[in-house]
């Protein structure tokens, strides 16, 4: 038993599904968390507390409505179908915006956090300095917001690198399209083959473990420290 | 004198209002003071757009920055502001905070340079460092420095003193002199401090519970006899300018004029001829009726008319009086004693002396 039997497919689309989340995450979490941090809306209880729903939800229930919701006939995926000729469910365009949700918490909140630590004193000084609004979040709030947006990027990869029920839920076991290495090493151990499963779950975990030391090594080495 | 700004605002938050109309020079330092919640810093965060009175108006040199209609937004104001913090940028090094401001100014509207404002401040050998390894001291002559390059056509300090040490504060306060002189931009400085209040006035603006107590030169200010009730009793008193007319240097004294009157001050660290600015607590002034003999250790004694009688209040022991001694001087004696001299107004007093207080410019 060697490396090169192991069907690498599994790993790639994993990543790719990582990397697509993680940045669509960043771009929908940022104003999500900005304005989490910054609102004094009454709805913002509301807001954290969904945010924070896939922190505590089964992942096969999150599946189950994403499945519905995706489907030939459901809201989002009967739109789809009609425009792009096939639904959301057992796609990988699916799988990426499960996951979306899916993580969300683990990049909102870091970011809410770290906008929550700059604060308002620092953007009330770029503003008296002429910046505008937007000037000020990329000139000020980001850069001091920086290790939390490498704690949001790395948990949020991590995290949909292992997930395991939402996928199975809503991609399936689709070879090149939506079996990621999770799934797979369920497969693997469902038909007995446990070398492989522990070559690829021995993978994970150090993979998630150096991904953990490497954050924790940055947030103590960056220069700003708020 | 012009008055280049005129303020306005009313607000209502949950126990507390802010109610508030100010005319104030396009020139010089004016200076809010009043104890702590009384609305000094709500009123620069109005000024600078940082709070928006939901009535308010705000111009300065007929520039509308808020009216019933128009509210611009603090990044098209021209407003230098310096926070009682630092807020320094901490990913940026020291010449990069003072050039955040200088670069969004287009070069054509700059009033000042970096190498000036480095000069001025006396902060060549910080350029380079990080924020962080700064002192207290540091931070905020760089704070200054930055908003002072943001070209600003109004400065608004809030305290910007009041985190440091005694020792920082004097690292500072020549700073803001030198300010206050050389550049022609109208500066409002908010403080709870009487110091700095005698340091850098030229028009005082006393509040109180989101309220103008008093507004004017801080001579005519200091001496409303009605501002013993805003004011600490220990910081009751009169301001004096007067000029340095002598030095001597055997006994270690410096004689003032006073309007004509001589007053004399422990050595002062300046030049005949430079103003010396003086606070003479109320409480530091006796009256006599007879001119002093020479059997009184008491040096400083100026002749006087009383002008005005403070109330008399109930439970009270003492008395404030003001006195005309070319300028307003106030004295607070018992009422045993106002009975005995039967003072009136125009009564001739000899008003003596026992402390002063002397402020000179450059030196604390």
């Amino acid at each position: 038993m060697n490396f090169s039997e192991i069907d690498t497919g599994p790993i790639w689309l994993s990543l790719q599904l990582a990397g697509a989340t993680v940045i669509l995450l960043l771009i929908v979490g940022t104003p999500l968390a900005w304005w989490l941090a910054h609102t004094r809306n009454r709805w913002r209880t509301c807001a954290e507390a969904l945010v924070a729903l896939p922190l505590v939800l089964p992942p096969t229930v999150l599946g189950f409505y994403l499945l519905i919701a995706f489907g030939p006939n459901g809201w989002l995926g009967g739109p789809v179908k009609a425009v792009t000729g096939s639904a959301l469910s057992f796609t990988f365009s699916g799988l990426v915006l499960a996951s979306t949700l899916y993580s969300l918490p683990f990049v909102v909140q870091p970011l809410q956090n770290a906008f929550e630590t700059v604060g308002r004193a620092p953007l009330e000084a770029a503003w008296t300095l002429g910046a505008s609004r937007l000037d000020a979040f990329f000139t000020v709030a980001s850069p001091m917001a920086l290790r939390g947006y490498i704690t949001a990027a790395v948990l949020g990869f991590a995290h949909t690198l292992g997930e395991f029920g939402v996928v199975l839920m809503v991609g399936g076991n689709i070879p090149g399209e939506t079996k990621v290495v999770s799934i797979d090493i369920y497969d693997r151990v469902e038909t007995l083959d446990f070398a492989s499963a522990h070559w690829l779950s021995a993978g994970l975990l150090i993979f998630s473990f150096l991904v953990l030391v490497f954050v924790y090594t940055v947030n103590r080495r960056l220069p700003v420290r708020i | 004198m012009t008055n280049a700004i005129s303020a306005r605002f009313k607000l209502d938050y949950p126990g507390f209002g802010l109610d508030v109309s100010l005319d104030l020079p396009g020139e010089g330092a004016t200076v809010v003071f009043g104890p702590s919640g009384c609305g000094k810093t709500t009123l620069l965060r109005c000024m600078a757009g940082l709070e928006r009175a939901t009535d308010g108006h705000m111009r300065l040199d007929g520039e509308v920055w808020q009216d019933a209609q128009i509210f611009l937004p603090v990044e098209q104001r021209a407003v230098g502001m310096v926070f009682q913090e630092p807020r320094l940028f901490p990913h940026l090094n020291v010449k990069s905070n003072l050039c955040y401001g200088l670069a969004r100014v287009p070069e054509e509207r700059r009033i000042l340079t970096l190498e000036r404002i480095v000069e001025i401040l006396g902060i060549e050998t910080l350029l380079e460092r990080r924020v962080q390894n700064l002192s207290g001291g540091e931070k905020q002559r760089v704070a200054i420095g930055r908003a002072l390059l943001r070209s600003p056509r109004l400065l608004l300090m809030d305290e910007p003193l009041s985190a440091l040490d005694l020792a920082r504060k004097r690292e500072i306060l020549p700073f803001l002199q030198r300010l206050r002189k050389e550049l022609k931009i109208p500066i409002v400085y908010v403080t709870h401090s009487l110091n700095e209040v005698l340091q850098l006035v030229d028009t005082l603006v006393v509040m109180e519970a989101g309220r103008v107590a008093a507004r004017g030169p801080a001579e005519e200010v200091f001496s409303h006899l009605g501002l013993r009730r805003h004011l600490d009793s220990a910081m009751v008193g009169a301001v004096l300018e007067t000029r340095v007319a002598e030095h001597d240097p055997a006994y270690c004294l410096t004689r003032l004029d006073y309007r004509g009157q001589a007053l004399f001050v422990p050595k002062l660290e300046a030049t005949v001829g430079d103003p010396a600015r003086l606070h003479i607590l109320s409480q530091d002034v006796s009256l006599a009726l007879d001119p002093p003999n020479r059997r009184n250790s008491i040096l400083n004694v100026l002749e006087a008319t009383v002008v005005e009688v403070g109330p008399r209040e109930a439970g009270s022991h003492q008395v404030d009086v003001k006195l005309d001694a070319g300028g307003p001087l106030l004295a607070t004696i018992t009422k045993k004693s106002f009975e005995s001299l039967k003072l009136k107004t125009g009564t001739r007093v000899f008003a003596q002396i026992k402390a002063v207080k002397t402020m000179t410019p450059d030196q604390v």
